[in-house]
């Protein structure tokens, strides 16, 4: 297990992992753009499951010292709340007649 | 029946005398028209271009692309700490003088000096020509007659602005007038937490302030975003204002707010419940520290009170939420039915993971709200350019849409008359 990338107490999630903790809000935005309903809905119900647990477990350490495994916990809840659109108002991973608009964000805080 | 009083005129567009009858939209689609907006306009006003926290230390500095006045300007923290805007073009022979691989990106830093890429000569960070390669061979040229060409920039509330005119009419803070300055105490500082949007959209400039100065559409464009047992009923009710102000070419309009933890479980989203959080901004709010609430803030007396949108001409919104964080939009136009839209959210730094997953989910509906208001805005310019209507009724809801229009026919009105008085 010396490969995992989320804490031990969380490794039920460890197969969202790899594709789900991503860094930023733009890859988030383009792994919804790119994933079924089925993947999606799959993410939400797991880490909904865990997401009081995860942000305990994250509340632990000052945001700016956050030890690897933990910022991917972060980054999968980030990865959660991008895929809620999809799976409790949309139905679809792309916002309905939205054409080809795009909002690019190009600064975030970090982590 | 009005939730709220109107004035005694009965309506918000009377009382402000605006004129009821239907509106013309020739302005969002003429490309004459926005050719003298370009003089008119943006040549003239104060525009806003950041806030100091992006010029961090002596020596930090941006570049904004004005492609509506067809310059680039370079503003700077010098040496002594003053902000200072120069037209980013080099004295020599005309290169711009700050870019990265592409020159028509934006881009900021921190120097010493600067130096162009071109033939090397160098500016300090105050402007003025320190180096020329081979000074020698050059005729009678002396260094202090080829400094960068200063752009007017003044700082009001953190929030720098430029102003192109050569002597422009009035200083920053009249220019802004008493409505907006009375926000001039607002803990914007302390909100140092950025994200930062970019999109280019194909409607006029206009139309996009329009969609974000009326929230007349709020409950249909967006009703899908919340619970059909929340969304029904505000659909049923309308949206309502509860104050519109107008001072000079700025405006601002005030909403009512709910407490969205006080609403039932079957009338929110479940992320919503689950981060705490939402459209509206986070639920558990920073301590913003307020000695004295500034006298421009909620000018109804909402409580709960939503929100204050500041529309500060010409292109400019500052949003202050009840919910303790605030955004600013700004639109730049690029030609008469293309501009690009900026979208800036601000938040006290979250502290904790659990802030800044609240965060996360406020930033993340503003985008998909975003998202619907900005593909709107395309099918409503391709209609209007097709010029098969030219006159549209406008509702006491869309009062400030109306001002706008008016504003910006009078600034352009006004450029051609003196442009008249010249020539005779
Ligand atoms: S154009 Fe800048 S040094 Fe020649
Ligand atoms: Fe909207």
């Amino acid at each position: 297990m010396t490969d995992a990338l989320l804490p031990n107490e969380f490794s039920d999630l460890e197969r969202f992992a790899v594709k789900w903790c991503l860094a930023t809000e733009q890859e988030r935005y383009m792994e919804r753009l790119s994933s079924s309903m089925e993947d999606m809905q799959a993410l939400y119900d797991a880490v909904t499951a865990r997401a009081e647990e995860a942000m305990v477990y994250c509340d632990k350490f000052p945001l700016d010292e956050m030890p690897e495994d933990a910022l991917n916990l972060m980054r999968l809840l980030y990865s959660l709340v991008m895929v809620s659109f999809p799976v409790e108002v949309w139905g679809q991973p792309r916002i309905p007649d939205t054409g080809a608009a795009y909002l690019d964000l190009l600064v975030e805080p970090i982590p | 029946m009005a939730r709220f009083p109107k004035p005694p005129e009965g309506s918000w567009t009377e009382h402000y005398e605006l004129g009821t009858e239907p509106m013309s939209y020739e302005d969002s689609i003429s490309p004459e028209f926005f050719e003298l907006e370009r003089e008119a306009i943006f040549k003239r006003a104060w525009l806003n271009v950041g806030r100091v926290e992006q010029l961090p230390r002596n020596g930090s500095y941006f570049t904004k692309e004005l492609a509506v006045a067809r310059t680039s300007v370079i503003i700077v923290r010098d040496r002594e700490g003053q902000v200072r805007a120069f037209h980013n073009v080099c004295r020599h022979r005309g290169n711009k003088l700050v870019w990265n691989d592409f020159p028509k990106e934006e881009t900021s830093g921190i120097s010493r000096q600067f130096v162009c890429k071109y033939h090397g000569w160098r500016y300090d960070l105050d402007g003025s020509c320190s180096f020329v390669q081979q000074e020698q061979e050059f005729f009678d040229l002396d260094k202090a007659d080829y400094g960068l060409v200063p752009v007017h920039c003044d700082v009001w509330a953190g929030f720098i602005f430029i102003n192109l005119a050569k002597a422009p009419e009035q200083n920053l803070t009249e220019f802004l007038g008493p409505m907006v300055t009375a926000l001039e105490n607002y803990p914007f500082h302390l909100q140092s937490e950025r994200w930062f949007y970019r999109s280019p959209v194909s409607a006029n400039w206009k139309l996009y302030l329009d969609a974000f100065q009326e929230f007349y559409h709020a409950p249909i464009l967006h009703a899908k975003q919340t619970p059909t047992d929340l969304s029904v009923p505000m659909q049923q009710a309308g949206f309502e204002a509860p104050y519109y102000g107008i001072d000079g070419p700025h405006r601002v309009v005030s909403t009512a707010g709910i407490f969205p933890w006080n609403l039932a479980p079957n009338q929110l989203k479940p992320m919503e419940i689950l981060t705490r959080s939402g459209l509206f901004g986070p639920w558990d709010m920073p301590d913003l520290n307020f000695e004295q609430k500034p006298a421009g803030l909620n000018p109804a007396g909402c409580d709960p009170w939503g929100l204050d949108s500041f529309q500060i001409f010409p292109n400019f919104v500052i949003l202050i939420w009840g919910q303790s964080w605030y955004l600013t939009y700004h639109y730049w136009p690029t030609a008469s039915n293309q501009h690009i839209f900026e979208g800036t959210l601000y938040f006290v730094p979250a502290k904790t993971a659990r802030e800044r997953v609240a965060h996360e989910l406020a930033a993340l509906s503003f985008k998909e709200y975003g998202h619907q208001d900005a593909n709107t805005l395309e099918a409503t310019q391709t209609m209007l350019e097709s010029r098969v209507l030219d006159r549209f009724p406008l509702g006491d809801q869309e009062v400030l849409c109306r001002h706008l229009h008016k504003v910006t026919g009078e600034w352009v009105d006004d450029y051609k008359r003196e442009l008249s008085e010249v020539k005779r």
